[in-house]
Formats: C-alpha cells, sequence, structure tokens
C-alpha cells in the first residue's frame, strides 16, 4: 500500500517559477541491519525519482542507503505552457510507483 | 530536637514538592512548541507530513471490507468526517463490556473483532496505525477532552500513581522530568511536558508512525525499567491520565516530533 503525496500549485502565470513537494510512502530499509538473531536485513531502497513534465525529463535524483524513510523531494521549475506533471519511484523489489499532477498556466 | 527538626524539614520538603506536582493549566503547553521552526512547518505541511501517508491508507482501509461480516468501518459509520468528529479527543475512553477505559487502537480492534468479524490488527501494525491516525486526524484542532467520565476517575488516579512512581535502575518517575524539569534540556533534546496531543505520530527518530504505547515503553526502557506489553492494563491508565492532563490542548494528530 503505497502512497504518495504531491503538492503542485494548481494554476501559474507563464514564466513564473513553481516550487514541487513530493513525498512517497518507503522503508528505506539501509541493508546494513540485522536482526535480533543476526540476520542482515537485505537493502530495499527508492533508488530513482525522476519528474516528467509534458513527456519531457526536468528532474532526477538518485537515492541511496543513508536517506531517510519516506523521502521527500522539493525543486523548483519554470513553467511556460500547461500541461501534466508525472512523477515515477523506482526501486529495489521491483518498487515502481507514478504518480502525476496537473498545472493550468495563464 | 534535631530528630523534631528534621521531620519539621520533611514536611516542608513534602508540601513544596506537592504543591509543585502539576503544572498550572495555563502553562501547559504542546511539545509542538519545544521543536524547531523546521520540523513546525513539517507538520504544519500536510504535504511535507509524512504522518499524512498513512492517514490516506487510513481511509483506504476505512472503506475496505474486512472479516466475515464483509462490512467495512464506513457501513456503520458512514463518512468519517463527521462521524468521528471529536472522537479522538474522549479517548482513551470507557467501556462498559470490559469495565476499564480502551484506548483508540483497542476500539478498533474491539470494533474488528465483534462487528467486522475480523481478526484483531497487531499493535504497531502499519494498518493499525493508518486507521488510528484516520480517525484522530478527524479530530485535529479539536481540544482534547479525555477522562471527563465519572467512571474513568479510579483509572485515571492509578494512571496518576504510575506517573508518580519512581522506577527502573535510574529509580526515576515520568513526574521528575516532565513536571519538574521540563523546561530544560536533556542532552540536546527538550524535555517538554509530556501532553500526549498528537498520536499516533510521526517521530523523525523513528521514522515512521508510532503510538502513544510505544512512546511509553521508549521512555521505560530510557529509564532502565522494564516495560509494560502493549495493551496492559497499566499503559492504558498512564495514556488515559496523559490525556486528562492535557486536556484543553488542542489534537494534533499525525503530529512530527524530532
Amino acid at each position: 500500500m503505497a502512497s504518495a503525496l504531491i503538492n503542485v500549485p494548481p494554476k501559474a502565470k507563464r514564466g513564473d517559477v513553481i516550487e514541487i513537494k513530493t513525498l512517497m510512502s518507503h522503508i528505506m530499509e539501509t541493508g546494513y541491519r540485522h536482526t535480533a538473531s543476526g540476520e542482515a536485513v537485505p537493502r530495499d531502497i527508492i533508488t530513482s525519482f525522476i519528474c516528467r513534465f509534458n513527456g519531457n525529463e526536468i528532474f532526477r535524483a538518485d537515492l541511496f542507503p543513508a536517506i531517510a524513510a519516506n523521502p521527500f523531494f522539493s525543486f523548483f521549475t519554470s513553467v511556460t505552457e500547461s500541461g501534466k506533471f508525472e512523477f515515477e519511484w523506482v526501486g529495489d523489489k521491483g518498487f515502481s510507483e507514478t504518480a502525476s499532477a496537473s498545472i493550468s498556466v495563464e | 530536637m534535631s530528630f523534631s527538626r528534621t521531620i519539621a524539614i520533611a514536611g516542608v520538603l513534602a508540601a513544596t514538592a506537592a504543591a509543585a506536582a502539576e503544572i498550572p493549566q495555563e502553562q501547559r503547553r504542546s511539545g509542538f512548541t519545544f521543536m524547531t521552526p523546521e520540523t513546525q512547518t513539517m507538520q504544519n505541511d500536510d504535504t511535507a507530513n509524512p504522518g499524512m501517508l498513512w492517514v490516506l491508507d487510513g481511509e483506504t482501509l476505512w472503506n475496505k471490507q474486512e472479516g466475515n461480516a464483509g462490512k467495512a468501518c464506513a457501513d456503520c459509520h458512514g463518512d468519517a468526517a463527521t462521524s468521528m468528529k471529536g472522537v479522538a479527543t474522549r479517548y482513551p475512553a470507557f467501556d462498559k463490556t470490559l469495565g476499564r477505559p480502551v484506548d483508540l487502537e483497542q476500539r478498533i480492534n474491539l470494533c474488528r473483532t465483534n462487528h467486522q468479524q475480523a481478526t484483531p490488527l497487531a499493535f504497531e501494525s502499519r494498518d493499525l496505525l493508518a486507521i488510528t491516525a484516520f480517525i484522530a486526524e478527524q479530530s485535529r484542532g479539536s481540544p482534547i477532552e479525555a477522562g471527563s467520565d465519572p467512571q474513568l476517575e479510579p483509572f485515571i488516579a492509578k494512571g496518576r500513581a504510575l506517573y508518580t512512581q519512581r522506577q527502573g535502575q535510574l529509580n526515576l518517575a515520568c513526574n521528575n522530568c516532565h513536571e519538574e524539569v521540563w523546561d530544560k534540556r536533556l542532552a540536546g533534546s527538550a524535555i517538554t511536558q509530556g501532553h500526549a496531543t498528537g498520536y499516533p505520530l510521526y517521530r523523525l527518530e523513528w521514522q515512521t508512525l508510532g503510538s502513544l504505547q510505544r512512546r511509553l515503553r521508549a521512555c521505560m526502557t530510557g529509564i532502565r525499567a522494564q516495560a509494560y506489553d502493549f495493551g496492559s492494563p497499566e499503559l492504558i491508565d498512564l495514556e488515559l491520565y496523559l490525556m486528562s492532563r492535557a486536556r484543553g490542548l488542542p489534537v494534533e494528530s499525525p503530529a512530527v516530533r524530532p
């Protein structure tokens, strides 16, 4: 039951710089921990995050074991046209989640 | 002569201790006020507060059919925004059948076993925390009212007795920190007044959402005492006393704490 929280302003003026915030539910297990009985807990992290606007990649991040659970990203972009932001998170154990948000530019 | 003086001094000390026992109502402060502005911003922004991820999951579970009765929470309770508003402010609440208080997690599990004919969820499991967070969130901003039911009085008294009972290898009672030196720091961290206004809450240290019972158990381990089991009457009485002590402060669930 993975869920994401996305914060994209619904409207902006042409050329505005807007802030995008995303929060993805994930345990981000480092792979460096052991259980009480000594077995290694396998790594289970998100490895990459991509944001596309109308199909073009505008932001990408690689993630590593030192990043805390439920990774939060905040980044900025300028907008010149209305369209759709698509977000994609990919990780270990076949983790793959997507979300999207639309913006109308006047 | 010196013996009677000792008694007199002891008497004065006891009187001072009793007078200093409770934080005056107007000085009661949520743990929120002890946090850095950055952590406060995180809690206040619903798209930055990780606790909201559990609330989202809880909303899904609220509408999901469970158990042999094939009923979802929503089938009886309807829209949580109206039916569950203010409910969390009154918990732990008295359960007539059990003849003692139950907390919100236990109430959800009672509903599961009695009405949904489903298996109870484990304490601290993601699903139980999610439903609890979703229900508690419906009361956000409402003042805490727990403990106003007169049937709860003996249990509040028990909780208070536990709160002031020294225990563990460090021989500390809850009130030694959270009443007497709440304005000081323990290592780098604020001690705070111990008002449980935002549970279940997201602790950055835990990197997950957790219940008040988990927090109480962590405190007990901290003073090197044997922590009570999840769901034990002692923990519920303590929860009840803490919530009745926080009466009037607004519910913050799901809060964020360092």
